[in-house]
């Protein structure tokens, strides 16, 4: 059993495995000093209290935070399918669109429960379908009854998840959280990706598996203007500094718009989110 | 950390030390470590009884000290990637439908100008460019292409998804996150074309460290993305501080 090497593999998740188990790296030569007068036996519970030590506590609060404002949106996602299967069967179409939507609706759940499980005590207050309304009274009256309404409403919600995470990422940077968030994220930009490929296959223009430029250079390219505010900045093409059109022959600026992913702050997703939350509920 | 490992490894310690004192500066004692007959060489856990060996050094080297290691594997990867689909978009597979034709255009230019974004970004840092080894994909079949597609996405997203948490500047984080986030949807369209609805199938992405009862993504350790994706490479990436 050589610690320094499941150290060291640990170090590669969590680069601050060693700050976590002390401040002080140096303090982990006492560690080590130890390790030489306990038995190879004992060894495995040393070490399951160090990692006590260093994962046991408190998560920092940023970090709950972020997670809980995810699972809010999770909430929010998984309903939002799930209220179409159960409650409105005839709305998507029997066959592939009903096994995708349950596909979606199934990963949501998936990333409640996780994320539910990784907050334990300090998960948020759960949010039921009777807080929610996703008409967002009375901008969508027909998301459950309009196939296409429901599935434009979709695509802002998918959008809207895959910004919102990498808007976050920053806050989890060097914790090994950031990576499920980046798991999430990229499912999330997968189901993006089919909602955009489902309303193009139902008679939608002009909508491609990932975020273009809209008409006339604007940032939102559904064609949907209620949801405007989940795609600002989403014409920008200036990335870290670097102009991306024209970096290379054939970079146009849709090129540009289309090949990164705009964040949207917490604010942001706030009031998209609160759209859909009943008074009462808001975020 | 090296201190930790060489107190408990003298021997390894007193080897070391040999080659620090010579006049070789501890960079090049790296590179030259790296080169292992492998084309991916490790300097990583489990891997240090290597050193002080393998004395020819070729290819690039990337150097995960700090973030213009992880701006460089995700270069590399991208390389990869453009020179992929400049391939598709240059001559398509005639069973290529007029939309598929246009998507991959839209791809190969996503890529590239991932690949010139890095590029820039890295300035003198970046690592020179990588030889690409295709012969494995027929380029005439739609089937043949599709799957190498579907291949370079899902490994991609992987990649950025596990390199992530190496990142330690904010902005090549969010950076980082802009682009996986494409290349997820990359992902998508090109399972969805091989078959409508596997857009997700988190279940046939083990491999890459995806969980479909968490609803999660691959995520891979640069190590494990670079030995898959030596298959593409013929340029060896020796891989230092890991």
């Amino acid at each position: 059993m050589n610690i320094i090497n499941i150290l060291e593999e640990i170090e590669k998740v969590d680069g601050e495995i060693y700050e976590r188990l002390n401040p002080r790296r140096s303090a982990m030569k006492d560690f080590f000093n130890m390790g030489k007068k306990i038995s190879l036996a004992a060894m495995p519970l040393a070490l399951g209290s160090m990692f006590q030590k260093a994962y046991g506590q408190t998560t920092p609060s940023t970090v709950t935070d972020v997670l809980n404002f995810a699972l809010a949106l999770e909430y929010l996602e998984y309903h939002f399918y799930n209220h179409a299967l159960v409650a409105a069967p005839t709305l998507v179409p029997a066959g592939a669109p009903t096994a995708a939507i349950t596909t979606i609706r199934n990963h949501e759940l998936a990333h409640v429960n996780l994320l539910k499980g990784a907050l334990g005590t300090s998960a948020r207050a759960e949010i039921t379908y009777a807080m929610t309304d996703f008409t967002a009274g009375g901008l969508f009256p027909l998301v459950y009854s309009d196939y296409l309404t429901f599935l434009k409403v979709a695509i802002g919600f998918e959008d809207t998840g895959v910004r919102a995470y990498k808007g976050q990422a920053a806050f989890l940077k060097g914790n090994g959280v950031l990576t499920t968030a980046l798991q999430i994220h990229s499912v999330e930009a997968r189901h993006a990706s089919h909602i955009r490929q489902m309303l193009a296959a139902n008679g939608v223009t002009g909508l491609k598996p990932w975020i273009s430029l809209g008409p006339g250079g604007i940032a939102n390219d559904t064609g949907v203007s209620a949801v405007d505010a989940v795609y600002v900045r989403e014409n920008n093409d200036v990335q870290a500094g670097v102009t991306i059109t024209g970096i290379a022959t054939g970079v146009t600026k849709a090129a540009a718009v289309e090949c990164f992913d705009e964040t949207l702050t917490k604010a942001e997703v706030v009031v998209i989110a609160n759209l859909f939350l009943k008074t009462g509920f808001k975020l | 950390m090296k201190n930790l490992t060489e107190q408990n490894a003298p021997e390894l310690l007193q080897k070391e030390r040999s080659v620090f004192d010579s006049p070789l500066e501890r960079r090049s004692f790296l590179q030259f470590a790296g080169a292992g007959a492998a084309s991916i060489a490790l300097i990583a856990a489990g891997c240090k009884k290597d050193r002080g060996y393998n004395p020819i050094m070729s290819g690039v080297t990337l150097d995960f000290k700090n973030d213009f290691g992880v701006l460089n594997y995700a270069y590399a990867l991208e390389q990869l990637e453009a020179a992929f689909y400049i391939q598709v978009a240059s001559n398509p597979p005639s069973a290529f439908s007029a939309a598929e034709k246009a998507y991959f255009q839209d791809i190969q230019f996503h890529e590239i100008a991932h690949r010139e974004f890095f590029k820039k970004v890295l300035s003198t840092a970046a690592i020179g460019n990588l030889e690409v080894d295709f012969s494995s994909i027929n380029f005439a079949d739609r089937t043949s292409v599709l799957n190498a597609a579907k291949a370079f996405e899902d490994l991609g997203v992987a990649a950025y998804n596990g390199a992530g948490v190496r990142l330690t500047t904010d902005a090549y984080l969010t950076v980082a996150g802009q682009i996986v986030s494409v290349e997820a949807r990359h992902a998508a369209y090109i399972r969805d074309i091989i078959s409508n609805g596997t857009f997700a199938d988190l279940n046939t992405l083990t491999a890459l460290g995806s969980s479909d009862t968490n609803g999660l993504d691959g995520a891979l350790t640069p190590d494990k993305v670079l030995a898959i994706a030596k298959t593409y490479v013929k340029t060896q990436i020796n891989v230092i501080n890991l």
